[in-house]
């Protein structure tokens, strides 16, 4: 035997006595390495989905703000992660205050450590939990961007994201998920996060999209998506991602799991054909951006549902989600001539709402024991529940939305100008171009004090800045 | 010296281009332009939201030729470009004063 062989099978033979080491260092403190293995690939699974917006987004607006699209998801992964770990986290799932908000205890993760909380989770490290729950607090706000593309100003985007998350995302997470939250403890049921995380976030957008006012030029010139493949990808990396947000609520590696999983992709697939179809009725062609969007759709009207129904009733909700998300985007929106640029009303919150009360009713406890019956299964109650958990939502997120932006709006712009808005925000507030056509321009040397640029010369390709 | 400036589906680009080579003209400045014409526009829906797209992607060649050669390439582009249905495109001719080779400094007619 050559010496290389040998080498190999004592890797190999170390492999196998490795293995079973490690299963021992986890049995310590209630921890089980397949729980937190999984939950941890769940939180990055759950982590590409921002950046999977982010070109399901850019790919859907002109080409000249498809940067300051990107830019929007991109800076709320940083701005909330930041956030969350130093009051963020402690305000949503800290110590409970009058059922409305967790208490400051876990400020800067003070007492979040690699033990698990076992109100939570009990096999899992607590610092997990914590940056599972991150993941979902910085999706949640970046949805928002869908509707106020083209026209926000980037410091009024950040100061609204920031005091957003933090007055309606994490009070609203306490309610629904929070050890005493009132909606927890009412029994409304949303497993991964139909309220949460899609309601909450359509409407803060439909509210904000109002606020903003119309693109210029909406209604009357053509605003085509710029890149289509983008708004595709992107939705492949949302509905990979949402595997892990949905099949990881399950917070274990367990049967739990496996169902959402399966209900989770059957539910995409089932809107996604059913949005097509509507629209090839409706208008003749079966487009890829109504099977991207109609995709989506189901993803989050499962959300809610995903750990409590069986998989024929995914096919119902999401027959149901495609279609109606459809005519909210096609039809209503137009009626009613408000300007959510990309859907995020649309989608997520007719999605979310929709998938909030079909919670109520198609849940089953054959399929999760912790939750409950719904109306198909003889409990009528739970739809109505279900329905106050979403008229709560619908109700502070919208006023608080409203309340925030007018706040913001005293102390800086909102919206960009319309010269601004011509040139497109991406040069005007970034000074970036995506596409280049022409690479031509001379360097800055020396000086970069903004006094040195004149202001109207922003960094547009094809013009001097000396 | 003449330019000749033709429109043309795009997908009959390579055509063109080798008819040209054939009658000698190697050198010429391609474009990809949108326009409008007899052609109907098209259709194109985004989430519900219809729009007619009447400008239509068009390629565009430009050549300039001794005046001798302008006929035959004429009969060339339009025997190459030709499908006999609307949108097959326009060709313009006009007098061109003067052309210098930047290298050499060669004009007039040497220069093309």
């Amino acid at each position: 035997m050559s010496r290389f062989a040998l080498k190999l099978k004592l890797l190999f033979l170390m492999m196998f006595v490795s293995i079973p080491g490690l299963a021992w260092a986890s049995d310590g403190g209630g921890i089980d390495s397949g729980d937190t293995t999984f939950i941890l690939i769940s939180t990055a699974l759950v982590m590409l989905m921002t950046p999977g917006l982010a070109l399901f987004y850019g790919g859907m607006v002109r080409k000249k703000n498809v940067l300051s699209t990107i830019m929007q998801s991109f800076i709320v992964i940083c701005l909330i992660s930041v956030q969350w770990v130093l009051f963020g986290y402690s305000l949503a799932f800290g110590p409970d205050q009058s059922h409305l908000v967790g208490a400051f205890s876990w400020l800067g993760l003070n007492g979040v450590g690699q033990e698990a909380n076992a109100d939570y989770s009990a096999t899992i490290p607590h610092l997990l939990f914590m940056a599972f729950q991150l993941m979902f607090a910085i999706i949640t706000a970046a949805l928002i961007t869908g509707s106020i593309a083209e026209r926000m100003r980037f410091p009024a985007f950040l100061g609204f994201i920031l005091l957003w998350s933090t007055f309606v995302y994490d009070p609203l997470a306490h309610w629904v998920w929070g050890v005493d939250g009132w909606l927890r403890n009412m029994g409304a049921l949303d497993f991964a996060g139909g309220t949460v995380v899609h309601i909450s976030s359509g409407v803060s957008g439909l509210v904000a999209a109002l606020v903003l006012g119309r693109r210029k030029g909406y209604g009357t010139e053509a605003m085509i998506p710029h890149q289509l493949p983008f708004t595709v990808l992107g939705a492949a990396l949302l509905w990979f991602g949402w595997f892990g947000f949905n099949a990881g609520s399950a917070l274990a590696a367990n049967g739990l799991a496996a169902s959402a999983f399966v209900v989770t992709n059957t539910s995409a697939a089932m809107a996604a054909l059913s949005w097509v179809f509507a629209e090839w009725v409706h208008h003749g062609r079966p487009t890829v951006l109504g099977a991207a969007s109609g995709a989506v759709a189901g993803l989050v009207a499962i959300t809610p549902a995903a750990g409590f129904v069986t998989p024929m009733s995914s096919l119902a909700i999401g027959l149901v989600a495609g279609a109606i998300c459809y005519l909210a985007v096609s039809v209503v929106k137009r009626k009613l001539g408000y300007d959510d640029s990309l859907d995020a009303f649309g989608v997520h919150g007719i999605g979310g709402m929709w998938g909030a009360l079909a919670t109520g009713i198609f849940a089953t406890k054959t399929v999760n024991g912790a939750g409950a019956d719904g109306l198909l299964y003889g409990n009528a109650a739970q739809l109505g529940t279900q329905a106050i958990g979403v008229l709560a939502t619908v109700a502070f997120a919208g006023i608080a939305t409203f309340v925030i932006l007018k706040l913001v709006g005293v102390v800086t712009a909102l919206r960009a100008t319309p010269e601004e808005e011509d040139l497109g925000l991406d040069l005007s507030l970034h000074g970036e171009d995506a596409y280049p056509d022409i690479m031509s321009g001379s360097l800055l040397r020396g000086d970069y004090s903004p006094a040195a640029v004149p202001a109207s010369s922003v960094m547009k390709p094809g013009i001097s800045l000396k | 010296m003449k330019k000749i400036e033709c429109i043309l589906r795009p997908g009959k680009l390579e055509e063109v281009k080798e008819a040209l080579n054939q009658c000698g003209v190697h050198g010429m400045t391609v474009m990809q332009v949108m326009g409008c014409g007899l052609q109907k526009g098209r259709r194109e829906v985004y989430r519900g939201t219809e729009l007619t797209i009447n400008l239509l992607p068009k390629v565009k060649i430009e050549v300039v030729v001794k005046d001798s050669l302008m006929e035959d390439v004429i009969g060339l582009i339009r025997k190459s470009a030709m499908t006999g249905q609307i949108g097959d495109g326009k060709i313009f001719v006009s007098t061109v004063d003067n052309a210098v080779r930047i290298r050499t400094g060669e004009t007039g007619d040497s220069a093309i």
